[in-house]
């Protein structure tokens, strides 16, 4: 039982791995503890290796572009409609094509809030850092092999170190702005929030052609994080992006993606509830035209009593555009009352369009309460035809049919404000779509 | 105000003729009833009208106030006065029924080239014709039928078309799942919209809804065609003898 999945290491994927590594010397100047951890990772990837088609938990997708040794061009979309937290009162932290940019940011003070670049951590004796930084990526690596967050822990130059005390008074909002076709990008985040502690952590942009996300969280007894993340909107990107939390008691993370466009997009979500009453909510929203594929894999581990996990991911897909979930609720002995959910949907527009979904339960402790939804499917026509016969036409129906498909994915983001700015972009690029 | 010419009508997926020669005419201000034994094409005839797909015109012609109305989509149709309240209202969940409705209203308005009104003022006019409906604010919020019971829907149906104030309203089985104060409450929403300038045409299986509805002409459906027409006394001959014997007198 809870056999690890262990890949087959053909010579491909150890010289791939090595490939990896070559293209990305480990940044220098670090502390020691920083240095380890660094060279751990590197041994990581070096003993899994890169991972290929022949890997269970790459069936469906294709890593190759995330693997070749620089991204095809993916021009910058217009922004035309904006960032999508303008109006959100957040403390915001610019990127562009992966480099953070002091001169576009603002102030990163915050009361009862430290923020400080990713550089600046690893060079310090921060011990927080220290428990955290490639620590979650490698208990990650337990029982499924995810290379590609270990080649981050390894090279990853970007990003921010947050540790709350108290609650944060506004959002932090990391902002990915993209603006070189050829960018390629590796972006480090790493959350603490100690006990009792709130934060509100936003995300937001295409980053750059190809990116290499991962962001990990370790949140104290009775802390609650909420994460609204929005990956979008050039066509050509491809990115693949890891998130790892670790829950202590009654501790609570919710999370949720908007995906739009993008060629390649591979989400990893790895959670493990390891005190007792802790809560995790994911939740995914992608709308797909065209040469995409989202890829959602998702693995919740209860490790505590009376913790609840919900996953709640919608694809809506057109034209040739491909959807995967690939989502596992492992509940390990002991782990008695657990309440696990689980639902993935996919919405097929036009018929050439796909959805592979594989949803998995694992459960070693007998009172337990999990259940798993998949289903895939068209417009209902019936709906399609009552909402017509009232008046509104056929593509504003249409639309209002997929917005409320998504909208349960939506619905899982506690605050409505953000919500609703969500949902207010969605309308949008659906409407602008069948104009 | 609408014209069925010999209408012909047959599955498209079967290749099966449902309706074959429909002649009707329903004049403004009159309430007309069709009644009729199950499978004689009743339901077929309101979707059709309503443009529904999976049915072939195959023969004939349905006019709305002049307008060919089998040209149009079925938004067009709702726009030009036809409403259609169905038999089995259909869930829709993630849409809320006042969006469902105000979205309906301004799309209508809209078509017809009349000013949008705003949020506020739609809601004005919907709360007092829910009230009238003992439809409350929470059904207004919930998405549309879902979870409602069948009284609900059926109300819900009324309350769009006392909104959409249509012409030419067409009642499918709208007694079918009613409880008699349900059916009380439905009859008296139509009846409130009964007026010189607008229409009903009142399918239904069994007489007791036209006890509140107090029907014009009542016509006899069998087999796709109709088959009589007379005044209200016929739907009482309905009631006491059922179908038979008309179907034997007109064989």
């Amino acid at each position: 039982m809870l056999a690890p999945i262990r890949t087959r290491k053909t010579p491909q994927k150890l010289e791939a791995a090595e490939a990896l590594l070559a293209a990305r010397p480990a940044p220098e100047g670090e502390a020691r503890w920083a240095r380890e951890a660094r060279a751990a990772a590197e041994a990581r990837l070096r003993e899994m290796g890169a991972p290929a088609r022949r890997d269970e938990y790459w069936k469906y997708t294709d890593p190759a572009p995330l693997l070749q040794p620089a991204p095809d061009a993916a021009p910058a979309m217009a922004d035309d409609e904006g960032p999508l937290w303008a109006g959100t009162d957040a403390l915001r932290l610019v990127f562009v094509d992966g480099v953070f940019r002091p001169d576009l940011s603002d102030d990163p003070r915050m009361e009862g809030v430290e923020i400080a670049p990713l550089s600046e951590a690893l060079a310090a004796d921060i011990h927080w850092a220290a428990d955290l930084f490639g620590r979650l990526e490698a208990e990650g690596q337990s029982q499924v092999e995810r290379p590609l967050a270990a080649l981050n822990t390894a090279c990853a130059a970007q990003g921010f170190a947050i540790r709350a005390t108290g609650k944060a008074a506004r959002p932090i909002d990391l902002r990915y702005v993209h603006e070189d076709p050829r960018a390629d990008a590796m972006v480090r985040n790493l959350v603490r929030l100690e006990p009792g502690a709130e934060l509100t952590l936003l995300e937001e942009g295409a980053v750059a052609a190809r990116a290499n996300m991962c962001l990990e969280v370790s949140l104290a007894e009775g802390a609650r994080l909420h994460h609204v993340r929005a990956q979008g909107r050039d066509h050509e990107r491809v990115g693949a992006a890891h998130i790892f939390a670790l829950l202590d008691a009654e501790a609570s993370f919710k999370s949720f993606t908007l995906t739009a466009n993008g060629r390649l997009t591979r989400n990893e979500t790895v959670v493990r509830l390891a005190g007792d009453g802790a809560s995790a909510h994911l939740a995914g929203a992608c709308v797909g035209d065209g040469a995409f594929l989202h890829d959602d894999t998702v693995f919740i581990t209860h490790d505590a009593v009376g913790c609840e996990s919900r996953q709640v991911f919608k694809k809506v897909l057109r034209e040739g555009a491909r959807g995967v979930f690939q989502g596992k609720i492992l509940v390990r002995p002991g782990a008695q009352k657990t309440d696990g959910y689980q639902l993935s949907q996919g919405l097929l527009l036009t018929e050439n369009a796909e959805f592979d979904s594989k949803p998995e339960l694992e459960i070693y402790a007998d009172d337990v309460a999990c259940s798993h939804g998949s289903t895939v499917g068209a417009v209902d026509e019936t709906a399609l035809f009552y909402l017509r016969s009232r008046g509104i036409p056929a593509d504003a129906a249409r639309n209002m049919l997929v917005l409320a498909f998504l909208d349960e994915a939506v619905a899982e983001i506690e605050d409505e404000a953000l919500a609703d700015v969500v949902r207010a972009r969605v309308a949008a690029w659906l409407e602008r779509r069948s104009r | 105000m609408l014209e069925i010419r010999n209408l012909h009508v047959k599955l498209e997926e079967e290749d099966k003729a449902i309706l074959k020669g429909v002649d009707l005419t329903v004049e403004a201000g009159k309430v007309h009833a069709i009644m009729g034994p199950n499978g004689s094409g009743k339901s077929t005839l309101s979707y059709v009208l309503a443009g529904r797909e999976g049915y072939e015109v195959t023969e004939g012609s349905v006019t709305l106030l002049g307008k060919d109305l089998l040209e149009m989509e079925p938004e067009e149709r709702a726009a030009a006065g036809l409403f259609l309240a169905f038999q089995y209202p259909v869930e829709i969940p993630g849409v809320g029924n006042m969006t469902f409705l105000r979205t309906a209203y301004n799309a209508q308005r809209k078509a017809r080239g009349e000013p949008e009104v705003s949020a506020a003022e739609f809601l004005k006019i919907v709360r007092e014709k829910a009230k009238a409906l003992k439809i409350d604010a929470e059904m207004l919020k919930r998405p549309v039928n879902v979870g409602f019971s069948g009284g609900e829907k059926k109300r819900n149906e009324i309350l769009q078309m006392a909104v959409l104030e249509p012409k030419m309203c067409i009642l499918d089985e709208t007694d079918s799942g009613l409880d008699v104060d349900a059916m009380k409450l439905v009859a008296e929403g139509v009846n409130a919209l009964r007026d010189a300038g607008r229409a009903f045409l009142v399918i239904t299986h069994y007489q007791r809804l036209l006890d509140h509805i107090a029907p014009d002409v009542v016509h006899i459906m069998a087999d796709g065609r109709i088959v009589k027409t007379g005044g209200p006394e016929l739907a009482l001959e309905v009631e006491r003898n059922g179908y038979s014997d008309i179907l034997a007198e007109v064989a």
